[in-house]
């Protein structure tokens, strides 16, 4: 039993990454810009994060836990945004091609993150903000307590029910408001939308960097919670940021989907660690490799499903991964 | 008199400060001075960064950088090979990019190919002559390389579906099955070291002292064939239909669903070949690495070369110039690292992507037409 509990906490930590991911490439998908820069900008996210963590409970004697939160998320969040923005510059304004722009801020995300990360370590393998670390896996005190119940729902840091909410409020924004219809208007044909008066390109600008500012909260949480607080160049987000692109597409781009989804994913993921445990045999060790493929060939079947069904409901953006120009109808 | 200036400034007004206007041609020394300027560009901001970060002399940097290439014969030959890979991956990926089809597993497909020569290399090499192992190596590379890119393009032409996600998905799929496999074969040791290292069967031979002569050979002859292939052949002819108009190419007969499948076999197998003389030229091994992630620049390459094969060359160059270069700097100096490379590569192609723009376009500022006069 204790097993089955361990197990679903590693999943659930595994989701939350990949949920704040997947959630902020939905939005960006749903302008019609189809960024394949979320390893990068998780990367980003994740070391701006860390690096402010780390610096601040390092400047002072007795760092707050407020300001330690405030300020991880915060550098996540904007240094994401940059990124975005950068992708918004090259691709809506200067018309580059997307997916190249996307591999290329994936290259250069990774690569910033890495340097710096490299100066951080000063010659050492990790190093580790402590602080923030016990801030972001600090379990809610009551609640956390009660028995089977409390381990599974509330043995997790506060980021876990913030991915959660923000999920939920995009799902909301997406399908239940005005702007969340002409975002949709924009992904599925901007020249209609245009036509209709909406600002094809601020919308397509402001939806692909709060997109990367929240794709880039996932990177800290990676760093700051998943990955034990510490910093080292041998990590998992890049694998991590191509999972988030994979989940979207097993949403159907849908954000009420990526909930369960996300947490699909992370028992799939760590499967090979607790399921042969718990059936009692031991899996070789080639077979972790090939069980972590699971979730791919997932989202590949359900990629070739809603192609072959053609319901328009459960399709990507009609416009996605195309650029728009006015003076080219 | 004042209603005058009124109904003057109302009208400048509704000309926009800029508007952008497509160019019909540009001459081909503009066109490459727009480039040319972005790559300094790029080397200016690079710069900065560099002395911003580092405080080092950004010039000396760049003297570094030269001396990673051009040091000794021997690094600029493993430039070369580096170059030929990523230049090879390149070739493969332009006629699916010239079609319009996204193929982003071109790093699955290599690796596909890689382990279709590690497989024969292990499990036939003390069988076969070398003569018979080296064609059987390649034959199976190539199918290899094209299966992983056929079942992506067999859907796209059956159900018109993503290939840009599929074959992004399926780098990792092969990925996983190479890490599972190479698991297999090290067995308890930490790394699977050279395959048939004390026969070398299924090595390539040495030429003028290089084994990997050969790979830089082959590309050679690939990037010429690719080109005439698109330029001067039906296939390439129906290629270039697609990549235009699927419509038109529907309404002037040709069968566009086969066309796709044909020509994703043909940049998988390609693919696979990269992955061939990598495994047996280059690497004598296999491992999730072995395509580097080229499979990934090799499509920016690819699109920034305008699928041209002799552009792609240049510009394959140029990155693999850089990450040498930065390699150079990282052992030099003590501030900067390996993933400096990283930056900068990413630095030179937003700005080469970023100038693609003034390329195509021009941006006609208000008042250039009506001369001077009306300041509202």
């Amino acid at each position: 039993m204790s097993l089955v509990i361990a197990w679903i906490n590693r999943a659930v930590w595994f989701g939350t990454v990949i949920m704040f991911g997947s959630t902020g490439e939905i939005i960006t998908e749903r302008s019609g810009n189809l960024n394949l820069g979320v390893p990068g900008l998780m990367f980003l996210g994740g070391f701006s994060g860390f690096a402010g963590a780390y610096y601040y409970e390092n400047s002072t004697q007795h760092p707050s836990a407020v300001l330690s939160v405030l300020i991880a998320l915060l550098c996540a969040f904007l240094t994401a945004m940059l990124g975005g923005l950068l992708y918004s510059i090259l691709t809506v304004t200067l018309r580059a091609n997307q997916n190249v722009t996307g591999l290329a801020l994936s290259i250069f995300g990774s690569g910033v993150a890495n340097f710096f990360g490299v100066q951080v370590l000063n010659g050492g393998t990790s190093v580790k903000a402590s602080f923030a670390n016990t801030v972001f896996t600090a379990k809610i005190p009551g609640l956390s307590a009660a028995g089977v119940f409390g381990d599974i729902f509330f043995s997790y840091g506060f980021m876990v029910y913030v991915a959660i909410i923000v999920a939920l409020l995009v799902n909301h924004f997406i399908y239940h408001t005005h702007f969340g219809l002409n975002l949709r208007a924009v992904g599925e044909n901007p020249a209609t939308a245009d036509a209709a008066g909406i600002d094809v390109t601020k919308y397509k600008y402001l939806a692909t960097c709060i997109g990367a500012g929240i794709t880039g909260l996932g990177g800290v949480y990676y760093v700051l919670d998943y990955g034990y607080g510490t910093w080292s160049t041998a990590n998992s987000i890049e694998a991590l940021g191509w999972l988030a692109v994979a989940l979207v597409i097993f949403a159907t781009w849908k954000p009420r989907n990526i909930i369960w989804g996300a947490y699909v994913f992370g028992l799939f993921y760590w499967l090979y660690n607790y399921l042969p445990n718990i059936m009692g045999f031991t899996l070789p060790n080639y077979a972790v490799q090939l069980i972590q493929t699971v979730p791919y060939v997932v989202t590949i079947l359900v990629l070739i499903f809603i192609s072959m069904k053609k319901k328009k409901d459960s399709q990507g953006p009609a416009a996605l991964g195309l650029a728009y120009f006015r003076e080219e109808r | 008199m004042s209603t005058e200036a009124e109904k003057k400034s109302s009208e400048a007004a509704k000309v926009p400060f800029v508007r952008i206007a497509k160019r019909t041609a540009l001459p081909i020394w503009k066109s490459w001075g727009i480039r040319l300027l972005s790559v300094l560009l790029a080397l200016i901001i690079s710069a900065l960064f560099i002395f911003s970060v580092t405080g080092l002399d950004p010039i000396a940097v760049y003297v570094v950088m030269w001396d990673g290439t051009f040091k000794s014969s021997y690094s600029f030959i493993t430039t070369l090979r580096d170059t030929a890979m990523l230049l090879c991956i390149s070739v493969a990926l332009a006629p699916a990019f010239r079609m319009k089809f996204w193929n982003i597993g071109a790093e699955g497909q290599v690796l596909a190919g890689g382990l279709c020569t590690a497989l024969v290399m292990i499990y036939l090499g003390n069988l076969l002559p070398q003569w018979l192992l080296l064609p059987l190596m390649f034959v199976s590379a190539v199918a290899g390389g094209a299966l992983w890119a056929f079942i992506p393009a067999w859907f796209k032409a059956r159900w018109n579906t993503n290939e840009t996600l599929f074959t992004l998905m399926m780098n990792y799929v092969a990925i996983n099955i190479v890490d599972c496999l190479t698991n297999i074969w090290r067995g308890a040791k930490s790394s699977m070291g050279n395959i048939n290292a004390s026969t070398q069967a299924g090595w390539f031979p040495l030429i003028f002292g290089y084994r990997f002569t050969l790979n830089i050979i082959i590309v050679a002859v690939l990037s010429v064939g690719m080109y005439m292939y698109l330029r001067f052949t039906k296939h390439g002819y129906e290629i270039a239909v697609i990549g235009e108009s699927e419509n038109t190419a529907k309404y002037i007969g040709i069968n566009v669903r086969k066309v796709v499948v044909r020509t994703m076999l043909l940049s998988g197998a390609i693919c696979g070949i990269a992955g061939f003389i990598t495994v047996a030229g280059k690497n004598m091994t296999i491992s999730s690495g072995t395509a580097e992630g080229f499979g990934f620049t090799a499509i920016i390459v690819a699109w920034l070369a305008k699928f041209n094969p002799g552009y792609m060359a240049l510009i394959s160059f140029l990155l693999i110039f850089l990450q040498k270069g930065a390699t150079q700097i990282a052992s030099s100096y003590a501030a900067l690292n390996d993933y400096a490379s990283s930056i900068v590569t990413g630095i030179i192609l937003f700005c080469i992507l970023g100038s693609e723009f003034f390329v195509n376009y021009s941006l006609i500022f208000r008042g250039k037409h009506q001369k001077g006069g009306e300041k509202a």
